[in-house]
């Protein structure tokens, strides 16, 4: 047992009904008992949905319990079938059927004999895997379904597409900004003169599965979602793949580049240097800015960075290398892919953390008192606690994550929006150096809380007054720093020449 | 406490499928936490009840609650490791952190199905470290949404000191801190206050509801000359009230038929089978009941509630010949349906997960009479409903109103349906004749917004028929 009050990534029925449902004409059915289909009012509240999340419970009760699901799951599933006609329908297990070991495999071929669409029965364990872990399955899962079928009835299309074309593997409901994303790397290949073939999971048919293999090479924008049909395309019809994440100036660059070499080995004339050189000059705003004094102002502020493997990956590198900003640690709750974001983030950090503890990272975050948090919904709160901005870069996410103007994180406009959200959540430039210069906004206001109330050490009046000055944002680190200096120095009573001296010791 | 003699046209009860969205039970932590303030609530489960409560919870999550998951894994599941070392593990954990006057345990699904025996563990943990342990097993596999609270309350009701006078000072014991503060306030106060009311048998209300919700209905209750003598859950746990045999209760809430056994049951008390205060109509029967139980002739509410009547005309005047359809979910439909049939509304169906005919008797009775004063059709209450038949049913029937879960909302209102959020019933302050606006308020919100928005074409916003 352990003691939780907050969980980054969700449990494994999560992961499969969001590729499920992110599928056109696919159904998913839990075997859970009452209660358990929260996922429905997250996919209507969050994505503010238009139509009925295609998701329905088989429900586990007290009958249940003493007798067995008995007929109830095959009614429910042939129900389904007859009601709305699905292409396919996924049986999806939850942490209460786990326990229950009732045969539902078996329960898969019953209603498979009597059902029109296909059905399925997702392989996950509830006590193994996660919910990214658990998408990532899901679709491997179904992809391989549909083209061992194909290939059974002999309908698997031979050959490629004419011109360069990709599938784009990855987008998924309630996915962190998925649908901009998507957006954005379909216009990215349209300028590269690379044909779309398909994208899945969102807003995909199965039916048109088997054409995955006519696309020249796979895209993977995420790490955590479809790296896994990824690897099965590339074993059974000898597919590359592409999985740098286009997030960033220098990462989109380099995505570019890889995608140029695995369709130029294929026959194509790709020549994109150019292409790249004007988009990163004079189209995306993001290398002009670093070049700019605003970006100037940033340099060596400290920052921390936690998240999904993707993203805090990706904004520790754009952070260090593309702004120069000294990323104290950068972390993520992915932990069973801890080695691969070790391997990407070492050298742009000064420390890597791998947790699932909100407590260990707020700490962490107290610790090391950097000037922007950057992180999922649980950073931000800590933000607020400890007065530090915060801008969200990963899921955990709220409503207000769900935004309705165009916002991807990734290709060049990607990269826009991320200097929007860096620059604002530092709000300082050159506002901080005039509160500096002029004392603050407001000399009248109470320092921090509790400024002497817990303090064992007297604050001059004089000393309070500098102390005032300094701008609220970093005022707390200040007052530390100094009472610190002071008790090492066994200096009582703190003065304004004692916070200077501090100051010059300790670079407070 | 019967269903009153059947009328000419009798209310129809269905029961479907049970393949309908609701809260899972262990929401209630949500509002108990808060309404119990020196309580912690251990959630026994798994990464999927967190999930919920941390996504149902929103903001409250990050307000340092009193609450948390003691999530099982792998080893706990196949009895690997030892439930007591576990459980103690962490509560010697949550005393040291929080120091709460009483641990409350939910029992959840994964608990009921690996046999975990709480009830059984509870009195030997709570001896070895000092802190009542309460078990509640507000799980899926039996209950919904709202009843959680009622597993809770059921639970507590066993803790509520008789009046033996070890347990009395004991309490006072307790309580010397909050006494002495309160002292010369409270001894003022009942010194004032003991001639206002009738002789009457003591009288316990249960129902967790807001602190000022429960001033204002025992200030309503004072008027009349009746003393609430205690309240199920008090504000603190070292506060439960005094139950001795022969003693009343009462309940506030339609989801409390538990507690309501278990005060009849095990502790021997009468209960006052009434109306729940929901409403003004509900409110004034609600007193009426109480005072009729002590032959009081209730003074002045002929007055109190047209009054109120007359201060929701406003709202009243947008629902009045509208119809509205309950989902169901939160065992807060038939005392809401009653009400809006009161305020000139229609209902073709109520939805309800559970209907205890012998604890919502009377209100029952009550929505039958003012089907027939109002000269309404009697609703039909469907039990256990299949939201799938029920949206075919809505669709076919085009109401006006359609109270129903976040799942359905949205999809709904893209459909040219207006909705209101069940949930939002059972936290914002709906009893008693003070909130009774409140509650218009909640109802009339999707028709006052659409109104505004009818003149643009904007009703259906989606593109093909859509599916379940």
């Amino acid at each position: 047992m352990k003691l939780a009050y907050w969980m980054y990534a969700g449990p494994a029925h999560i992961g499969t009904l969001r590729v499920a449902s992110s599928f056109k004409n696919v159904h998913a059915i839990m075997h859970a008992p009452l209660g358990d289909d929260y996922f429905n009012v997250m996919r209507s509240m969050l994505s503010r949905e238009r139509d009925f999340t295609p998701v329905t419970t088989s429900v586990v009760d007290r009958n249940v319990l003493a007798r067995g699901s008995q007929e109830k799951v095959v009614d429910n599933i042939t129900r389904k079938d007859a009601e709305e006609h699905p292409d396919l329908i996924v049986l999806t297990p939850t942490c209460t059927s786990s326990i229950l070991q009732e045969d539902l495999e078996n329960f898969v071929q019953r209603a498979q004999l009597e059902s029109k669409g296909d059905v399925l029965l997702a392989d996950v364990n509830h006590y193994r895997v996660n919910e990214l872990q658990a998408a990532d399955r899901t679709l491997q899962q179904i992809v391989q379904f549909y083209i061992e079928k194909a290939r059974k009835k002999g309908e698997l299309p031979a050959g490629k597409t004419e011109k360069p074309s990709v599938n784009i593997i990855g987008i998924s409901t309630l996915g962190f900004h998925n649908n901009h994303d998507c957006t954005e790397l379909k216009r990215l290949m349209a300028d590269l003169g690379i044909e779309v073939n398909e994208v899945i999971p969102e807003g995909a048919s199965v039916h048109n599965l088997k054409n995955l293999p006519k696309a020249w090479f796979n895209l993977v924008p995420y790490r955590e979602l479809g790296l896994m049909a990824a690897n099965y395309l590339q074993q059974e019809f000898d597919m590359p793949f592409v999985d740098i994440t286009p997030m960033g100036v220098v990462e989109t660059a380099r995505c570019i580049r890889k995608i140029q070499e695995i369709i130029n080995a294929q026959g194509a004339n790709a020549d994109y240097e150019d292409f790249i050189n004007e988009q990163t000059l004079h189209v995306s705003q993001a290398a002009w800015f670093s070049r700019s004094i605003d970006c100037q102002n940033l340099t060596g502020k400290k920052a921390v960075v936690y998240g999904d493997s993707t993203h805090a990956a990706a904004i520790t590198k754009v952070l260090s290398r593309e702004m120069g900003i000294h990323v104290v640690w950068a972390g993520t709750f992915c932990k069973y892919d801890a080695d691969w974001f070790r391997e990407q983030v070492s050298e742009y950090c000064d420390e890597v953390i791998i947790s699932e503890d909100h407590g260990a990272i707020g700490d962490a975050i107290a610790r090391v008192e950097p000037s922007a948090i950057f992180g999922t919904q649980m950073e931000r709160h800590v933000g607020k606690r400890l007065d530090i901005p915060c801008g969200v870069i990963s899921a955990p996410i709220h409503i207000q994550n769900f935004p309705i103007g165009y916002k991807p994180f990734l290709g060049y406009e990607g990269t826009n929006q991320l200097v929007d959200l860096i620059y604002n959540s530092f709000t300082l430039g050159m506002e901080d150096h005039l509160l500096e210069i002029f004392g603050g906004h407001d000399t009248k206001e109470v320092i921090t809380k509790g400024v002497s109330a817990d303090s064992d050490l007297n604050w001059s009046k004089d000393g309070l007054a500098e102390l005032n000055k300094i701008p609220g944002f970093v005022r707390g680190k200040v007052k530390r720093n100094t009472e610190k200096f002071a008790r090492e120095r066994g200096i009582e009573s703190i003065t304004a020449e004692v916070l200077y001296a501090a100051k010059e010791a300790v670079g407070a | 406490m019967t269903i009153t003699d059947t009328q000419p046209q009798a209310l129809n009860f269905e029961c479907e499928t049970g393949n309908y969205h609701t809260f899972c039970p262990i929401s209630c932590v949500a509002w108990l936490y808060q309404k119990i303030e020196d309580s912690f609530f251990l959630v026994i489960g798994t990464k999927t009840c967190g999930y919920f409560l941390q996504n149902a919870m929103g903001v409250m999550i990050f307000a340092e609650p009193r609450y948390a998951m003691a999530e099982l894994e792998e080893g706990d599941i196949s009895a690997q490791l030892n439930d007591y070392e576990e459980l103690k593990r962490l509560c010697v954990q949550i005393k040291r952190d929080r120091n709460p006057s009483v641990i409350v345990w939910i029992g959840t699904c994964t608990t009921e199905i690996i046999k975990m025996d709480l009830e059984g563990l509870a009195p030997k943990l709570e001896a070895e470290i000092g802190i009542p342990i309460v078990v509640a097993r507000a799980n899926g596999l039996d209950y919904a949404f709202t009843q959680g609270e009622d597993t809770v309350l059921a639970a507590m009701v066993n803790r509520c000191p008789d009046k033996a006078p070890v347990a009395e000072t004991e309490q006072e014991e307790r309580n010397a801190i909050s006494k002495l503060l309160n002292f010369g306030r409270k001894k003022e106060e009942v010194a004032a206050s003991e001639s206002e009311y009738v002789e009457h048998p003591p009288l316990v209300l249960f129902g967790s509801l807001p602190d000022p919700v429960v001033t204002q209905l025992t200030l309503e209750l004072k008027k009349q000359g009746i003393k609430v003598s205690g309240w199920l859950p008090a504000k603190r746990y070292t506060e439960l009230p005094v139950i001795e045999e022969g003693y009343y209760v009462s309940g506030v809430n339609p989801f409390l038929s538990r507690t309501a056994t278990t005060f009849m049951r095990r502790r021997k008390c009468k209960l006052i089978g009434a109306p729940f205060p929901i409403g003004p109509d509900g409110t004034r029967a609600w007193i009426e009941k109480i005072c009729s139980v002590f032959g009081i002739e209730p003074k002045g509410l002929d007055e109190r509630e047209a009054q109120i009547w007359e201060s929701l005309e406003d709202y009243v005047k947008l629902v009045r010949g509208k119809s509205v359809f309950f989902m169901g979910d939160n065992l807060l439909e038939i005392s809401l349906a009653r009400f809006l049939i009161r305020c000139g509304m229609t209902c073709p169906e109520i939805g309800i997960p559970y209907m205890d005919k012998r604890y919502q008797g009377a209100e029952l009775a009550l929505l039958e009479k003012t089907c027939q004063e109002m000269g309404v059709p009697l609703p039909t209450i469907v039990e256990k409903p299949d939201n799938y038949n029920q949206i075919q049913r809505i669709k076919d029937q085009g109401v006006d109103l359609v109270i129903t879960g976040m799942a359905h909302a949205n999809p709904l209102e893209a459909r040219g349906i207006n909705t209101k959020w069940s949930v939002e019933f059972t936290f914002a302050q709906i009893h008693g004749f003070t909130n009774a606006r409140d509650i218009l308020e909640l109802v009339t919100r999707p028709l006052r917004r659409n109104n505004s928005l009818k003149d643009l074409g904007w009703d259906k916003l989606v593109k093909e028929e859509a599916k379940v």
